[in-house]
């Protein structure tokens, strides 16, 4: 694993939190990288492992990817699909302004 | 009357059958034993008002001759399960009170088959915890005690530590659970329960909200190996909507249970073991060995040594898969939004406020071992040795038929002890997590009581789609265990 980070910096926390789209403090930023070391430094051992020519997994029991027409299954069902937002008018969802 | 809760799903649908009592008297029953067991903090949501009106249609079908495999029998439901109308939390404050407005496939499987829901199940948020201490409503507490320490409080396991709870205690007849890692099995082991992970793609995931896709497998806990054979056969089968449901007929997992395994050939896999385990695990697996060898099994030595490295995968793969599944929840469509300054904060303030502590590292971690440069070292890399991980199981498949393994590390421990720890607390999945990633069926029997007197649990992990061998040898090992301990009743 040789293009490998040595170690997750507060400024990286700060990047991944951002990705994540989770609002992080910064006087948390130092302490989450430690956690993340540490976890990552029981994680680096998967680098021992031989995997020459050896395939991804991409799926745990062998099957052929299933088919269905294209035709439509379901719908017409607004008030369902709006029964759980937490805000909505007309029919719709409300959400915030995102082009100025 | 004999206690109607103390009875197996097995006898007591044998009863409901029979009229020996009805569905409301056993529903009764339950409901009275789960508000007694209150303080374990089993339950999310109860729903007895419901489960009263469901218990007297199955008297009315079961007067008439009528019913289902799980007619008239009070069960719970792991609060993973989206169920039409009934509050789902996912053990997380970011859905709020967030009704389904359609029913899991395998919720609807049993409801179909008469089924009588109390209520939906504690577990970690978002089935992310071996101790279901992550849980935003609070840990379960463990019905066993050790020997002698009455104020000692002990997780149940997790991420299934409710449906664990709730069948060790008699609250539910059974319950259903989910597995990504352990999490049917490790609590099973905890509780003195059953409980089976089948093969990946047996029970269809439509409706159980995502942790990890690629490893969540949903499965039973109960208190007997024939009630997980019956419950398994309700909630697992083809669904259309699941693209990874397998396509294949069912075989009858409770006849399978009295098979004879004279002439099996049991794998016994030596990199089982860990460091500090303790010896009585140990003594147990051994003592299991002697048991199936009693029951006419061939005992093979077989090595899968890749073993060690299936821990370290699964916190790449689960976590990735967990971030992408995650991103979901933004609080426009449901659960609850925090207004930040704009559209980003938004989702920033709500997502912090939303999701606890574990589930924020794993995400974390996830959008980490995605992100662009690391892609190829850590998941791909992670996903390849999954392969040779699935390939240490297909080479002892030529030389056995399935494997005896402990199914933990260690018995339950205290509240609060791993908490702080998260690699520590990883390593309670390290004989669960391998049968996962290779998407392989395993049940955990229990088998014994430790020097505490806490049950130990006995894993047998079996071919893919050969629940049948693993539920003939969970049904052996039950005999030859005969664990009938239960724990005391303080909870009153």
């Amino acid at each position: 694993m040789s293009d490998k980070n040595s170690g997750v910096t507060a400024e990286t926390v700060k990047k991944i939190a951002r990705l994540s789209r989770l609002h992080v403090e910064d006087d948390r930023l130092a302490h989450l990288a430690d956690e993340m070391n540490g976890i990552l430094a029981w994680i680096e051992q998967l680098g021992e492992v031989d995997v020459e020519g050896v395939e991804p997994m991409t799926s745990a029991v062998e099957m052929p990817a299933p088919m269905r027409a294209d035709v439509i299954t379901d719908g017409g069902v607004r008030d369902k699909v709006l029964a759980n937002a937490p805000k909505t008018e007309a029919g719709y969802f409300v959400v915030p302004r995102s082009v100025e | 009357m004999s206690d109607l809760t103390a009875l197996t799903l097995e006898a007591a649908l044998a009863g409901l059958k029979a009229r020996d009592f009805s569905s409301v008297e056993i529903t009764k029953a339950h409901i009275e034993a789960c508000m007694d067991g209150a303080d374990l903090n089993a339950f999310i949501t109860t729903d007895f008002e419901n489960a009263l009106d469901a218990a007297k249609a199955s008297d009315a079908k079961l007067a008439n001759g009528e019913g289902g495999a799980l007619e008239g029998a009070p069960i719970g439901i792991k609060d993973l399960f989206c169920t039409e109308n009934v509050k789902t939390t996912a053990g997380s404050k970011i859905l709020g009170e967030f009704k389904p407005q359609y029913e899991s496939t395998v919720t609807a499987n049993m409801k179909q088959d008469g089924m009588v829901m109390l209520g939906k199940l504690n577990l970690d948020e978002f089935a992310m915890g071996s101790s279901n201490e992550t849980s935003a409503f609070g840990s379960v507490v463990n019905p066993w005690k050790p020997e002698g320490k009455n104020d000692a409080e002990l997780v149940p396991g997790g991420s299934s530590g409710g449906s664990a709870t709730v069948v060790a205690a008699n609250m539910c007849l059974a319950a259903t659970a989910t597995d990504t890692g352990g999490s049917i099995r490790q609590p099973a082991s905890f509780t003195g329960t059953v409980g089976i992970k089948p093969t990946y793609g047996r029970c269809s995931r439509w409706g159980i909200v995502a942790f990890a896709s690629s490893l969540d497998q949903a499965g039973p806990i109960t208190r007997t190996v024939k009630d997980s054979a019956i419950m398994l056969q309700s909630m697992a089968g083809y669904d259309p909507k699941d693209s990874t449901s397998i396509n294949k007929d069912l075989p009858d997992f409770s006849a399978a249970c009295d098979r004879s395994i004279k002439g099996l050939r049991i794998g016994i896999p030596k990199e089982y073991t860990m460091d500090g385990m303790p010896g009585e695990i140990d003594d147990l697996w051994q003592q299991g060995i002697e048991w199936l060898k009693d029951a006419g099994v061939e005992i093979v030595p077989v090595s899968l040594p890749h073993t060690k490295y299936a821990l370290p995968a699964y916190y790449i793969v689960a976590p990735a898969e967990c971030s992408s599944n995650l991103a979901r929840y933004d609080g426009m469509r449901y659960g609850v939004r925090v207004e930040g300054e704009d559209l980003n904060d938004t989702y920033e303030v709500t997502r912090a406020a939303g999701f606890g502590k574990e589930v924020r590292r794993r995400i974390m971690i996830g959008t980490y071992v995605l992100s662009a440069g690391y892609y190829d070292a850590y998941y791909l890399q992670a996903q390849k040795v999954r392969t040779r991980i699935a390939e240490d199981f297909t080479n002892a498949w030529e030389i056995c038929d399935a494997l005896l393994t402990p199914t933990c590390p260690s018995a339950a421990f205290p509240i609060g002890r791993k908490v702080n720890d998260p690699v520590t607390m990883y390593l309670n999945d390290i004989f669960t997590v391998t049968a996962n990633l290779a998407g392989l069926p395993g049940i955990s029997v229990p088998a014994a009581l430790d020097k505490d007197g806490l049950p130990l649990g006995l894993q047998i992990i079996g071919r893919a789609l050969d629940e049948e061998t693993v539920f003939a040898a969970g049904a052996a090992l039950e005999k030859a265990a005969a664990f009938t301990a239960k724990p005391k009743k303080w909870w009153v």
